[in-house]
Formats: structure tokens, sequence, C-alpha cells
């Protein structure tokens, strides 16, 4: 158990920069998630943090030592990866003592450190056979066994569950915070699905393009998103962006059909005229009545309880709704909640707050 | 080309290749290098001397009428084994895969020829053709054929021909059946729904697929029958009567072994070496275009 | 219908003639193949005089046993143009040399494959194109200046002269090269997280999951060796050093027909029991490593 921090790492793989300078504190016990799409960086910063690669520059501390130019093995990690790396001529007890046996601990010892990883996994009764005779529910919990046998300073996943289907990925993500939460070991996990991050993560950095576009919790992201990437990027469907512009000194923003939203949080700096993106997530869009939106329903997608909507406005924008119930109409009008709206800046996707 | 993920480190790596460098520096580059170097000089009647000659040796092999009476014969006997060796081996391969009951018990009893050392194989084929003592050489005989492999040699040729094609039957069997398995059955079937019957399905559809194992096996076969021969050769006709079955490679071992000719032996290893490094080029081309397909 | 009736019925019948015909070609190709082989197992069993006048015989004599010990023990009595080395000692060698060059190529090929895949150093290109350069130099295109070597190096007539020179292998190195690129990126990184490096990682992992290649290639270089003929034949002419194959036409001579023939039929089968042995009873291994080798 121990803290983690990056300091200022970047990466370049010969003229391509992939990481532009990354800083990250990890507090003992966290669960740290970093999500993006893939080729953003998650999984060099990863590799970077368990010594598999050499940061170009910056530096990598483990509970405040500089680990930077030590091997993998020296730096007191675990890691599970995506394809569970197994040794597949060794039995599931070889392969979880690998690691012990090689930092010379006594037989005794090892045995009873499988033993106890093996039962927090519910897979004692396997320690006989090889990889292949496991399912893929058993390889991921080996990998993970793997990893706890070693009483690691730092877990790291590198998107574990995306090898399994889906009903078994919901279950194994559930578990995974549990042992997390249990063991209190500092984690990083590596994701591209975003509702994984917000599930498991006692934190999120959100990547985009080489650099953290948003680290916080998962409410914080979701909720006050720091700019259009995370807008999007987190919350399913994703959040509806709409070019606007500030009308009402700030107050309010007019939309390209010359509607216009009022802010329940307050004026905008910029002034009047001012060229943002206004968000508002599908939730967050309610039918009602008269005075909403017109909405021209392309499809929807009923889900039981509630039914997502994908339309168009009269002057083409394409929008995104999420309302209860079923939806049998053509059209319908949605207006948003007011306290809902996220403000953009339209040049830089920098999230606006009132001043 | 290399992995991604490595370990660090020269010297380890540097340790390990030792053993393979060292052997191929004092057993293949160093020899090669001299075959290379004598193949510009030419000794004295006596040996005391060594004059550099430029390519007079060469010009001397290449304008000797022996000489090329053998490369003639090198080029009658290669195309004469992959012909033989791979047209049997292509029909039997073709039965094999037809065959459904009993195709690995008929695979096991066509492959150990392979096993069967040229020098060896041979040794059988002279003990059937042998004039007084062989069953098939005395029938021969019997029949008013007058069959001596010794004297005559065209006969010489065929032995040898027919030695050095048993032996690699099996060899080309193995690869052709395995081509013939990797054909997918839904394109035979395909084929069988256009109305092609088995013999058109054979010429138009199963051949030109297996057409890059037939090109392989080619290029194996001559290197077989260039190289691999000099036993069967030399246990069975010594490359006589005359020279009728002596190859590019019995002539290098005549003259540097038997008559101690350096230079000519060299110089005739030389364009061998340029032999062998063309057929390789020709079969790595071939792989890696097999590679991108 | 009656007309489909009778078109599957030809159907049946033509797909019946082509399997029995298919069953026939192969049943007349095994016997073709074997036939050489059954001729000397039975000349094997025939005494030297009833073979050296011509009397071919089909079917098994009574000699049997007292020629292969002949052949096992003396070789024979040998003429004025041949000399005799008995079979066991001739055998032993041959076996001896065909292990030493199969897990010597083994080894070094194993270690280089290793060196050059999983490691980054200057000059790895240059030693894995040194290697590769050497399947265009084969021993009989460099056999006189290859013999000068070993004289200089006093390795004429020695076991080491023998096996050593034919340790080297591009080809074993090109087929471990190729499997040790499909070992996947992340055992190597779970090995360096669990904490083991290089040596460690050969042993625990390469070498085990080699284990299948070791077997198939192991089966192609023990009859590579068992039948090697030209090295020996330049390399040996101390007798006790002698191999079976070379040995063999060495009894022949010129085919003589005074030679002893039956202790030569009993030497030859002993000859080529052992690979054949090998191919049969390692059919799967052989297949596998005739296939891989050559791609």
């Amino acid at each position: 158990m121990a803290s983690l921090d990056i300091q200022g790492v970047t990466k370049c793989f010969g003229a391509t920069q992939v990481l532009h300078g990354i800083d990250l504190a990890v507090q003992d016990g966290e669960m740290v998630v970093i999500v993006g799409a893939s080729g953003c960086g998650k999984s060099t910063l990863l590799r970077i943090v368990a010594g598999l690669e050499t940061p170009t520059s910056g530096a990598v501390l483990i509970e405040g030592q500089d680990v930077t130019p030590l091997e993998p093995a020296d730096r007191d990690i675990a890691m599970v990866f995506q394809t569970y790396a197994l040794y597949p001529h060794m039995s599931v007890f070889d392969n979880m003592a690998y690691g012990l046996k090689i930092r010379r601990l006594p037989k005794a010892e090892i045995a009873a450190r499988v033993q106890e990883a093996a039962e927090l996994l519910s897979i004692g009764h396997l320690l006989e056979r090889k990889p292949r005779q496991l399912s893929g529910g058993q390889r991921q919990r080996v990998a993970m066994g793997r990893a706890i046998v070693r009483h690691p300073k730092l877990f790291l996943f590198d998107e574990p569950l995306s090898n399994l289907d889906a009903r078994l990925r919901v279950q194994m993500r559930a578990e995974i915070r549990r042992l997390q939460k249990r063991l209190a070991v500092t984690s990083l996990f590596v994701t591209h699905d975003q509702v994984e991050a917000m599930t498991l993560g006692d934190r999120l950095v959100v990547m985009h393009e080489g650099r953290a576009a948003q680290v916080g919790t998962p409410m914080e992201v979701w909720s006050r998103p720091a700019d259009t990437y995370v807008a999007s990027f987190i919350g399913s469907p994703a959040m509806n962006l709409l070019p606007a512009s500030l009308a009402e000194g700030g107050a309010a923003a007019r939309l390209a059909d010359g509607t216009v939203w009022r802010f329940a949080d307050g004026a905008r700096p910029g002034g009047e005229g001012r060229e943002v993106i206004v968000g508002i997530r599908p939730e967050h869009l309610v039918p009602n009545g008269a005075e909403g939106l017109a909405l021209a329903v392309e499809l929807a997608e009923p889900l039981g309880s509630e039914t997502v909507v994908h339309g168009r406005l009269a002057d083409g924008t394409a929008l995104t709704a999420r309302v209860p119930g079923a939806v049998v109409a053509d059209s319908l009008r949605v207006a948003p909640e007011a306290a809902a709206l996220h403000v953009f800046d339209a040049a830089t996707g920098r999230r606006l707050d009132p001043a | 080309m290399q992995k991604k993920v490595i370990f660090r480190g020269v010297a380890l790596p540097v340790a390990l290749l030792l053993p393979q460098l060292v052997i191929t520096g004092i057993f293949f580059f160093w020899p090669a290098g001299q075959a290379i170097w004598s193949s510009f000089l030419r000794e004295d009647a006596f040996g005391l001397s060594r004059e550099f000659v430029w390519f007079e040796n060469f010009a001397d092999i290449l304008t000797d009428p022996n000489y090329l009476a053998v490369a003639w014969n090198t080029a009658i006997f290669s195309a004469a084994v992959a012909v033989l060796a791979m047209g049997v081996a292509l029909f039997l391969a073709v039965q094999a895969d037809k065959a459904i009951r009993g195709a690995t018990a008929y695979k096991t009893l066509l492959i150990w020829p392979y096993a069967v050392a040229p020098a060896v194989a041979a040794v059988l084929w002279l003990f059937l053709f042998h004039p007084q003592i062989g069953l098939f050489g005395r029938a021969l005989n019997a029949a008013g054929i007058a069959w001596d492999y010794k004297i005559n040699g065209g006969q010489a040729m065929t032995l040898v021909i027919i030695a050095a094609a048993w032996k690699q039957v099996s060899y080309n069997f193995i690869f052709f059946l395995a081509g013939l398995q990797s054909i997918p059955r839904n394109v035979l079937e395909a084929a069988a729904i256009d109305g092609a019957r088995p013999t058109r399905r054979f010429w138009t559809i199963v051949f030109p697929l297996i057409s890059p194992t037939t090109f392989f096996l080619l290029v194996v076969n001559l290197v077989y029958a260039f190289f691999d021969t000099f036993g069967i050769i030399h246990a069975l006709t010594q490359g006589g009567p005359g020279l009728a079955t002596t190859t590019l490679i019995y002539r290098v071992y005549v003259d540097g072994v038997q008559n101690l000719n350096f230079g000519s032996s060299a110089a005739q290893s030389v364009i061998l070496m340029a032999l062998v490094i063309a057929m390789t080029a020709v079969q790595f081309r071939f792989i890696e275009r097999k590679v991108h397909y | 219908m009656a007309g489909t009736e009778a078109l599957a019925a030809a159907t049946r019948r033509r797909q019946r003639r082509g399997r029995a015909l298919a069953y026939a070609a192969l049943t007349i190709g095994v016997l073709v193949f074997a036939f050489p082989i059954w001729m000397t197992l039975v000349g094997s069993t025939h005494d030297v005089g009833t073979l050296g006048r011509g009397d071919v015989p089909l079917w098994f004599g009574p000699h049997g046993a007292e020629n292969y010990a002949t052949a096992w023990t003396t070789g024979g009595a040998g003429t004025r143009n041949t000399f005799v080395v008995p079979a066991s000692t001739m055998l032993l060698n041959s076996a001896l040399m065909a292990a030493l060059i199969a897990v010597g190529k083994i080894a070094i090929s194993l270690l280089s494959a290793y060196a050059v895949v999983f490691f980054a150093f200057p000059g790895r290109m240059l030693a894995f194109w040194l290697i590769f350069i050497t399947l265009m130099l084969p021993v009989e295109v460099r056999i006189i200046p290859t013999f000068e070597v070993m004289v200089d190096l006093r390795l004429t007539n020695t076991m080491a002269g023998l096996t050593v020179p034919l340790m080297a292998s591009a080809t074993a190195t090109l087929l471990f090269r190729q499997f040790f690129l499909t070992i996947p990126d992340e055992y190597v990184e779970a090995a360096k997280m669990d904490g083991a490096g290089p040596v460690r990682f050969f042993r625990d992992v390469a070498l085990p999951l080699s284990v299948t290649n070791i077997a198939a290639l192991f089966v192609i270089l023990f009859i590579y060796g068992w039948n090697q003929y030209l090295w020996p034949l330049l390399m040996v002419n101390d007798r006790t050093l002698e191999t079976i194959v070379v040995g063999l036409t060495k009894m022949i001579g010129t085919g003589d027909s005074q030679n002893e023939w039956n202790t030569i039929m009993a030497t030859a089968m002993m000859a080529l029991l052992p690979p054949v042995l090998v191919v049969v009873l390692m059919q799967r291994w052989f297949i596998k490593g005739l296939t891989e080798t050559e791609k």
C-alpha cells in the first residue's frame, strides 16, 4: 500500500508524442481509473508506471520514492493484463506462485498466500488446472490472483475486463471493486469503457490526445465536465452539444433557431453574443406540452421504463432525449432543466462557469 | 522482426550467439572465403608455388567440354528426378486425399523412405538392378536386354534417377497431401455445384490452388537433386561409366579429393555457390510473396 | 423420376469405382515403395552362395540369424578390395553422431534465436544475417577448403570433427526465431512483473513452450545426422569411427558379385532401420518438423 505520484510525464515514440505532460497524485488505497478512447495514451501511461516503458521526461514516484529508473521487478507492483498473460504451460498454482518463487519466498509461505488468494477469488478448486482448461472468467480470476499473492504496493489493471462477455464483465467489475476496497491496495485501472470507469473509480482521469482532460470523482466529471470532449465521452447516451451565443448579458443562451435557454446558476462572462456551445444531457431534456423545442422523432429506442429518442430540431440539428415511459408520437416537445445546462467556449471547448 | 518488449543487456545476447557465430565463422565463412580466393589461384605441377591467375580457372572450366557435359548431366538428372518424384507424389497424394478410410495408415506406409539415407537407397536399388545378383537386372538380361549399368551410361543414369526419386517421393507426398487437405471443402463443393466433374475440378480448381506447394517443391527437389544425391551417385556408379552420371557436385569432389586440382575445384565450388544463392533467392522471393497473400 | 434414379445409381457406382481405384493405386504405391526393402530383408536371410549365384529368392531363407550375427560382430570376412568393420561399432558411431548433431544444432539455434528475438543490441541484424547466409553455403560447395580447416585444427578422425561443424543451423535458428516471435509480448511483461530476468524467462517460459518444436526438430535433425555421407566420407579414415551409411557403401566397393552380399544386406537393414523407426514412431513430430522447417 502506497501513494503514487506521476509528475510531468511525457512520452515520444520517434517523432510522435503520445503523452504531453501528465500529472497525477494517487492517494494510499485509492482506485483511480484512466479512461479514454483508444490511442489517447492511457495504456502508455500505465506501462510507464509499470516500468515497461521509460518516459521521455518526468518521473514516477511510489511512496515518495522515485522509481523511474527501476525495472518492473524492483517497483513492487503487480499488473493484470488485458490478455491475462497466463503462462500456458504452468498450472494455476504455478502461475500464481511464479513471482513469489522468483522472490525466493519459503515454500510454505507461497502455498499459504496462493491458497488465501484462491479462496478470496473462489478458484481454490482450479489450482491444478492449466490455463487452457479454464473459462474466460476463471482466467481473469487467476490473473487477479497472480497480482494479489504478491501483496504489492500497487495494482495496475490494463483493460482486464475487455475480453469478457457483457454479463461476466458486470459481475467481475463489482468483484474487482469489492476486492480492491477490502485489500485497500492503491490501484490504477485503464479502460475505454466509461461505464466501467464511473462504477469502479474513486476518481477518474479522462484522457484525450495525450493529455489529462479532467481529473475528478465520477460525479464531478459527470456533473461538471471540464470540456466538450469529457462532456461527450462521459455519460450515455452522450450529452447533446448545441452551438449558441450568449444572450441577456450572459444569463442565457440563444440557439441557432432563436430559442433562448436561461441559465439557473448565473451569467457567463464574455457578454452578449459570445459564441458558446451549450450542453444538455438527454436525461435532462423533459417533455413538456407547449413551449419546448419541437423534436421530429427519427428513432425511438424503448428501454422499458424510459425511451431514448433520437430526433432533429426544425433547423436539422440532431438531438437526443431520454424520456420516461414509451414514445409513440412522431414528434414531441422537450425543454431543458435549466439547472442542468453546461456552457462551453466555442473556440477552446473549455467549460464556462458563472463569473 | 523483433519483439516490442525485450530484455536489456549486450553481454548476454552476444554470449548466447557466440557458439553459432564461432562455428559459422570457422567452418562456413572461412572455407567459403578460401574457396573464392583459391579459385583465382593456380598451383604448379609440383604443388610448390601458387600463382594468381584471375579468372583463368573459370575460363578453363567453362570451356572444358567435359565440364559442360557434366553440367548437362546435372540438368537432365535434376529435371528427371524432380518431375518423377513430384509426379508420383502428386498422384499418390490425390489418391490418399480421396481415400476416406485408412488415409493415415497409407501415409505412414509412404513417408518412411524419407528416412533412408541416399547412399542406403542406392544400395537397395543396387540389390535389385545388379546385373548378376539383382532380381530385375537378371530378368532384364534374361529378356534379352543387355542390362549392365556399369557399362551402359544411359542405364546408369536411369538407375540413379530412380533411386534418387524413390527417396524423395515421400517428402513431396507429405507436402502435396497437406496442400490438398488445406483446400477448403466448400470451394470444391462450389465447383461441384457449378457442374465441374472430378477430373475437371482437379485441373481447374485443385491444381491451381496447390501451385504454391508445387513451386516450392520444385525448388526443393532441384536443390535435393543437385546436392543431396552425392551419396547415391558415389555408392551406385561413382559417376561412371565415364562421365555418364557425374554431376556438378560429384565433379567438385573428384577434382578436389581425387585429382587434387584445388584451383579448378575451388572455381567449381564458387560456381555452385552462385547457383545455391540464386535458388535460395528464388525460394525466398516466393515465400515472401506467400506471406503477403 | 426413373431417370434420376438411374443417374443416382450411376453416380454411386462411379464414386465407388473411384474410391476403389484410389485404394488400389495407394496399395500398389506402398508395395512399389516397400519392394526394395523387402528384397533386401529377404536377401539378408540367405547364404552368400545363393545370392552370389543370382538365385534371387522372394521369400525368407534360413540364414537370417547367422548373417545378422556376422554383420553385427565382425562385418564379414571382407574381400581383397573391401575392409570390414563390425556393424555394432558403426551403429554406435552413427547413433552418437546423429544424436550429437541433433542436440548440438537445437541447443545452439535455441540460444541464438533467443538472443536475436528478445534483445536489442548493436550488431543484432548483422549476426542474424551471418547465420542466415549459411543457408547458402552447404557443405558440398565448400568441401575442400573446409577439409583443409579440419586438417589445420587436427579435427579429422575425431567425433568432434564429425559433428561440431554441422551444428550451425540457419534453418533451426529461423524456426525458433519464428516461434519466439509468436510468444505474446504480455508473457515477457508478466515475467518482468514477476521479477524474472532473461535467463529465468528462457528457462521457465521460452524453453518449456518450445518443447514440441524441439521434439519435431529433433526427429528431422536426427535423420539428417544419421544420413550424413560426404562429410564422414571425407573426415574419417580411421575405421573405428566409421558410420554405418558410409561403411555400408565401402563394403560394396565396386559392386563385385563376389561380395558377401548376405552380410551386406543385413548391414543395410541395420543402417536404415533406426531412422525409419524414428520417422514411423514419431510421425506426428516428424511431419510437424518437416513442414515447419521448410516454411
